[in-house]
């Protein structure tokens, strides 16, 4: 299953061009189950890809971990969530140095997530690598009570902190990693369209 | 102090009222008797005397109440100001544009006293008298730019510059059209923007960007926008949606002449001097249609306006549901008579 | 463009080749503020023409009472540099620009690292001002021939993370070196000659730096060459380029109307569509890319030129 393409959408959108290889580059690389694969396959264009790589596993299956570690990573870390993948990551880029690339594979709330992290620690966005695979759920911030709710596949959905029944808005923010999720009855309480599942 | 300023609310009773000088001096946008983007822009301050681009920043009647509302906002939600660390230099930078200005063009109502970087700084009005070394931010009770946009009509956005682009870094967002600093700061100009219909498509904001990062110490710039608003509400945050847009659906044809507002942003760009950021001041000026159609110009044009705009448009400045009630409203005050150039009420 | 009558209040021999100048307001009145790394345009009269330079300014951008300069005399130039030298005095009166940037900070740095080359060291002196007052760590590497030729010496303060490499004495500066290694969120910031440039860019890009990281300032003043003439499409009027004159010092000669701002090819405020081109425009600025370049549609007055039969501008 290659990097997902998504429909054409409005400027704060993101978009994933897919991991490229930067041989010989010092890389941190962050995946969940289905992003893995997305790493699997860089070793397998570039085979200098993992010798200078930390790998950090979120929510894997031991044998995704034992295939990635199958590739002599530097170094290769299971971890339950993206919560506990937070200050590991954050401690990597605190000691990263320029010319470190930052792999990153998955989900888009992985992605959303983990790149805000980078950024504010001085990653520059050109050296932030993206590929979408699997589910195309995503992290989203409720406007107006400001919780996150992730691994959202519908629209509308329901915030999972204040209650609200939020629209899916294509405004992303790199700062939040996350998409903009805005009461969708505001005007007419109540009134609220079909649930969807939302589409690439 | 020669002006008087008025005890009135932009929430709850709303008893939010123009003077009739207040009508008179108000910026109506419309140039012509039909609307589409444009950059519009113009130098700034300069304009007749009393309007409000006479002076670098506005301050009129309004003011204690806007600053009022403002606190009420900032206490419930703190997010609404926001400087990214980078930023604090920009923030300095706009509090001496501010006090500087003000100074200067309001003597009666401030006054600002400077001595290497020990500052005395007298706001009459809000009852303020502060004496605070300038560059530190421990002398003053918040950051410089959220300490001075707490005395200052309008949102102010500031503009980091960098990759040939401009990122919102840092603003005080309490009065905005429904966007959220909380969520758009650190996005740069396209991003900011990418909600906009058509906008992209058509270059504006391409040809906008390339103006703005030319814009120089010592020239300054406006421009004005515009949407409608339902009540004299200044907090149409994203945030507050669900608070605020059930109200959006109260407009009747018996109400709407004074439920209905047109709300003008006063946008103004300023490079400022040691962060070589951008300050983008957005000034809010809340007009009812009754106040409007008080100056026969007025009347007729913003009829045609909206009667005749595209209705992507009328859907993203957010009276798409009410336009119908409004042009009906706004047609008995057109004959058809043609309306001279400019935005200036004709007598 | 906001102008500045300002007297020279002091002028001093750093080098054989350069002079320092310092400009203050008449009356005392304090000048614009600016940013670390910013410059002024000098206005030059000379017969017919008002050449503009635009210099560094060195001096602590936070302090309103003077701004300086540093000028290095440039003999095969067209002449702005030696007027400086030789016909600017203390007590004159010299008009400026107010100052604007092309060359700032990026203050989001975890860390910042400026290498100077030559004459090229100039914009860091503000910069390195403006980093020590926002507490800001940084290290300045300052490139010169020999001792005698390095007027950064004598502009320069003596601390840790200032280092000067005088290549006649064996102590080249080591670029690699330099920039292996350095924190995450680290930005490079390159002033010199144009080899100099291409040096660290290429380091950085060898060492995978984002090139959002790698900033420089190619400071050239407009190259003289042969005469040739334009056409101004909208009057027929045809401009006369003199062979030590710039195309926008002859259409601002001749009473054309053209907008600018920094003088030399960075900053995209004189760009002109070109409405006719029979021959080759000598592309000398910074600004176009090179289809723009390659296309003929565009040129930047302030520095290009023009070899051929025709060339008309949208003016």
């Amino acid at each position: 299953m290659p990097n997902t393409v998504f429909s054409p959408s409005i400027e704060s959108r993101p978009t994933y061009a897919g991991l490229a290889p930067r041989p010989g580059a010092p890389a941190i690389m962050v995946a969940d189950e289905a992003g893995a694969a997305a790493v699997t396959h860089l070793a397998t264009v570039d085979a200098t890809a993992m010798a200078k790589a930390h790998v950090v596993l979120v929510g894997a299956p031991a044998e995704t971990s034992d295939a990635l570690a199958a590739l002599s990573p530097a170094a290769v870390q299971t971890v339950p969530d993206l919560d506990t993948a937070t200050p590991i990551v954050e401690q990597l880029l605190s000691q990263a140095r320029m010319g470190t690339q930052l792999f990153l594979a998955g989900s888009e709330g992985l992605m959303g997530h983990i790149s805000a992290i980078a950024l504010a620690s001085g990653m520059a966005l050109e050296d932030i690598q993206m590929e979408h695979r699997g589910s195309i759920a995503r992290r989203m911030q409720c406007v107006h009570c400001k919780g996150i709710t992730d691994g959202v596949t519908t629209d509308p959905f329901t915030c999972s902190h204040c209650g609200l029944t939020l629209f899916v808005r294509d405004h992303f923010s790199r700062r939040l990693g996350a998409f903009q999720g805005v009461c969708v009855d505001a005007e007419t309480p109540g009134d609220i369209p079909a649930t969807e599942e939302i589409r690439p | 102090m020669t002006m008087q300023f008025n005890d009135e609310t932009f929430r709850g009773d709303y008893t939010y009222r123009n003077s009739p000088e207040a009508i008179r001096r108000f910026p109506f946008p419309f140039d012509q008797d039909s609307y589409m983007y444009s950059v519009n822009i113009e130098q700034h301050p300069g304009g007749p005397q009393g309007s409000p681009f006479e002076h670098m920043f506005d301050v009129d009647e309004h003011y204690v109440a806007e600053m009022r509302d403002r606190e009420i906002t900032l206490a419930e939600d703190p997010l609404r100001c926001q400087s990214l660390p980078h930023m604090e230099l920009a923030g300095w930078d706009l509090l001496e544009l501010i006090m500087v200005s003000k100074a200067r063009d309001y003597p009666d109502l401030f006054s600002l006293t400077r001595d290497g970087n020990d500052w005395h700084w007298v706001n009459k009005p809000m009852g303020i008298d502060k004496r605070f070394t300038f560059l530190d931010a421990a002398t003053l009770p918040y950051g410089p730019m959220e300490y001075i946009t707490r005395q200052t009509q309008g949102d102010f956005a500031l503009l980091h510059e960098r990759d040939g682009n401009l990122w919102m870094d840092a603003g005080m967002v309490t009065s905005q059209a429904d966007w959220s600093l909380d969520f758009d700061v650190g996005m740069n100009f396209f991003e900011w923007h990418a909600p906009v219909p058509k906008a992209r498509q058509m270059g504006v904001f391409d040809k906008a960007l390339k103006f703005l990062l030319a814009v120089g110490q010592g020239q300054h710039y406006r421009r004005l926008n515009w949407t409608m608003t339902v009540n004299p509400r200044l907090d149409t945050s994203p945030e507050n949606y669900h608070k605020w847009g059930p109200e959006k659906r109260t407009i009747t044809p018996e109400n709407v002449g004074h439920k209905q507002f047109l709300r003008v942003e006063l946008q103004t760009f300023f490079r400022l001097p040691r962060s070589n950021a951008l300050a983008f001041p957005i000034r809010c000026y809340l007009a009812s249609l009754d106040d409007l159609v008080t100056q026969p110009k007025w009347g007729r044009r913003l009829h045609r306006v909206l009667r005749d705009i595209d209705p992507d448009l009328a859907d993203y400045k957010g009276f798409a549901v009410n336009r119908e009630v409004i042009v009906n409203y706004l047609s008995q005050y057109d004959d058809g008579e043609p309306t001279s150039p400019g935005i200036f009420p004709e007598d | 463009m906001t102008k500045l009558a300002l007297k020279v209040a002091a002028v001093e021999q750093l080098t054989p080749l350069v002079k320092r100048f310092r400009f203050e307001d008449p009356t005392g009145a304090p000048l614009p503020v600016f940013s670390g790394g910013a410059h002024i345009t000098v206005e030059m009269p000379n017969g017919d023409t008002i050449r503009r330079n635009s210099y560094s300014l060195i001096s602590d951008p936070y302090d309103p009472s003077g701004y300086e300069i540093a000028v290095r005399r440039e003999d095969t130039g067209r002449g702005g540099s030696s007027h400086m030298h030789s016909a600017v005095a203390e007590g004159d009166t010299i008009t400026v620009s107010v100052p604007a940037n092309l060359f700032q900070l990026d203050l989001r740095a975890r860390k910042h690292v400026l290498i100077g080359g030559g004459i090229g060291i100039t914009p860091f002196l503000s910069q390195l001002r403006q980093l020590d007052r926002e507490q800001k760590p940084y290290e300045l590497h300052y490139a010169a021939r020999s001792r005698a030729e390095a007027a950064g010496i004598a502009l320069l303060p003596e601390a840790a993370h200032i280092h000067v490499h005088i290549s006649d004495e064996g102590n080249r500066m080591d670029l690699g070196a330099i920039l292996d290694g350095q924190p995450l969120g680290t930005h490079v910031y390159t002033c010199g000659p144009e080899g100099l440039i291409a040096a660290v860019a290429d380091q950085a890009a060898r060492l995978g730096w984002p090139k959002s990281a790698v900033h420089s300032e190619a400071f050239t003043a407009p190259p003289p060459g042969a005469p040739f003439e334009v056409t101004i499409a909208s009057s027929g009027q045809i401009v006369p380029v003199k062979a030590d004159q710039s195309l926008l010092e002859a259409l601002e000669a001749a009473g054309v109307e053209i907008d600018y701002s920094c003088r030399g090819g960075a900053c995209g405020r004189c760009e002109t569509a070109v409405t006719a081109c029979d021959g080759q425009i000598e592309h000398n600025d910074h600004w176009l890319s090179a289809d723009e370049r390659a296309a003929q549609k565009k040129i930047m007055p302030c520095m290009s030129r023009f070899k051929g039969t025709r060339l008309e501008l949208d003016l």
